[in-house]
């Protein structure tokens, strides 16, 4: 069983989470029609470093994870307004 | 067999019949570059050679002949889809299965077996009307039944009203089948390389070569080739393959799963598959129990296998069928899922010249490989793609015109 440490529950079961996609730059609200699709279908979708959105279900509480996708481990979980994710090495292209 | 085999053995000379000639090095030059051994790509191969008269075509495979997610599937040939597009398209990829052991000279045991798509809610008998509407209207063979028609076709079923999920009804689609995937493929093979076509194994591809904005070759790890038109149809790398290119995709690659029973006896003759259960479930010519649900819940590349996938599976293998308690699981594994945001797959240009794609294919690519090698062979040949695959193009993603296939998705995902 696969644990996930959520940082406003603790280690909990990751059936109890859900992956809600890599962390992407949101495109200005001027922008092209292009760029609005690219932000919602393109996936760098790497295999190794990711960094993504989790969700834990029951609390409903969003944060980010930055883990493994060959090795399926979890490297570090953050809430959204954590200092260290803009100082860590986030993986490259996620920013 | 075994004993032709034991003899074989004490001779000095080989006198086995190979299917494949012996791989010579990588040429210079080829007419087309298939990236990928599987299904896809050795159908296509054997097209082109075939049917176009382009010969000089090589497929590379990073590993061993058809051995990603064509020798992975569940071996299940359907047509009975939601879309319109998504209906022609898997119609013709039947109707080619159906003579395809005539047209390779190898027998890929294509057994019409009937496709029951259980029902278990309101919503389900909703959603299987419109499907059976739709397939009728396009000359596909699917009807609603009832459950006693279900317990005429299937009786080992537990149709019992007090079920946590009764059953209500049915998609009945006669013409869905099973076929020995890796015979599909081998058959492939065999057939393209009598014709001309090199097959190299073990040949990974490292870069894409570009000219400006024409693919004009690729690196492997045995060498340089260059092509006049390059073909990717790697399941489970196509992000990683496209990436080389210099372009991304709409794509999450996630795991699907799937496990065989010990052998039974012959008793469940069509392929029972319920969404609400996430189970699919047909019996092998070996008696085996083939099942598999739906995928796993975050991408990731490992093909590594879970409990939790089991336990689910095997839960709801047993509200369908409680006699098979004391049944034993002997084999596992997974495929690695290519999934696209509206469940249906992505073949034609892309954003490189002279570079095509195939790709996307998530959990329903085995019942697409007739047709797709049929179609892509004549978009290579053509230098674009025909009718059938048009809708199913790249940028369907920049102009908002997507294809919901989730719906006829055999499970939930």
């Amino acid at each position: 069983m696969k644990i996930l440490n959520c940082p406003l529950n603790g280690p909990r079961n990751i059936s109890e989470f859900a992956c809600l996609g890599e962390v992407k730059t949101v495109p200005p609200p001027d922008a092209g029609t292009a760029d609005w699709a690219n932000f919602v279908f393109t996936e760098r979708n790497a295999a190794g470093l990711v960094r993504e959105w989790w969700i834990h279900i029951a609390t409903n509480y969003v944060f980010i994870v930055d883990r493994d996708t060959l090795t399926e481990e979890t490297i570090r979980t953050y809430r959204v307004n954590d200092p260290l994710l803009s100082q860590s090495l986030g993986p490259g292209g996620t920013k | 067999m075994p004993f032709k085999l034991l003899r074989q053995g004490f001779r000095r000379t080989k006198a086995l019949d190979r299917i494949l000639p012996v791989q010579q090095p990588l040429a210079r030059n080829y007419d087309v570059i298939i990236i990928g051994g599987g299904g896809h790509g050795l159908a296509t191969a054997y097209y082109l050679a075939k049917y176009h008269g382009i010969r000089r075509v090589a497929v590379l495979e990073r590993g061993y002949l058809a051995g990603g997610n064509t020798a992975r599937n569940t071996a299940i040939v359907r047509s009975n889809y939601l879309t319109p597009e998504g209906v022609a398209f898997y119609a013709e990829s039947i109707s080619l299965f159906k003579t395809l052991s005539i047209e390779l000279d190898f027998n890929i045991m294509y057994s019409e077996r009937g496709h029951l798509t259980l029902a278990h809610t309101d919503a389900a008998i909703r959603t299987s009307r419109w499907r059976a509407e739709v397939n009728k209207h396009l000359g596909v063979d699917s009807e609603l039944i009832s459950p006693d028609e279900i317990r005429r076709l299937c009786p080992q079923l537990n149709l019992s009203s007090k079920a946590r999920y009764p059953i209500l009804g049915a998609l009945y689609h006669p013409p869905g089948a099973v076929v020995r995937h890796d015979a599909v493929a081998w058959g492939y093979a065999a057939a393209a390389a009598r014709l001309g076509v090199e097959i190299h194994v073990d040949t990974a591809v490292t870069g894409i070569i570009k000219d400006g904005n024409r693919a004009i070759g690729v690196k492997t790890s045995r060498g340089t080739a260059h092509a006049e038109r390059i073909l990717q149809a790697v399941a489970g790398s196509s992000s990683h393959v496209a990436e080389m290119a210099g372009f991304r995709l709409p794509i999450r690659t996630i795991p699907l799963q799937a496990c065989v029973s010990q052998p039974l006896k012959p008793f469940l003759d069509p392929i029972i598959v319920s969404g609400s259960l996430h189970v699919y479930v047909s019996q092998s010519s070996r008696g085996e129990l083939v099942m598999g649900g739906s995928t796993d819940p975050y991408p990731l590349y490992a093909s590594r296998s879970t409990l939790e996938f089991k336990e689910g599976l095997m839960a709801h293998m047993l509200e369908l069928f409680p006699f098979l308690a004391e049944i034993k699981v002997m084999r596992q594994w997974a495929g690695i899922a290519d999934m696209t945001p509206d469940f249906s797959p992505i073949m034609g240009v892309t954003p490189v010249d002279n570079y095509f794609i195939d790709a996307g294919w998530g959990t329903w690519g085995f019942k697409a490989t007739p047709v797709c090698g049929k179609r892509l062979a004549e978009m290579i040949a053509n230098g674009r793609p025909p009718k059938l695959i048009e809708p199913f193009a790249l940028n369907r993603f920049q102009r908002f015109v997507q294809i919901g296939e989730r719906g006829a998705a055999s499970v939930g995902h």
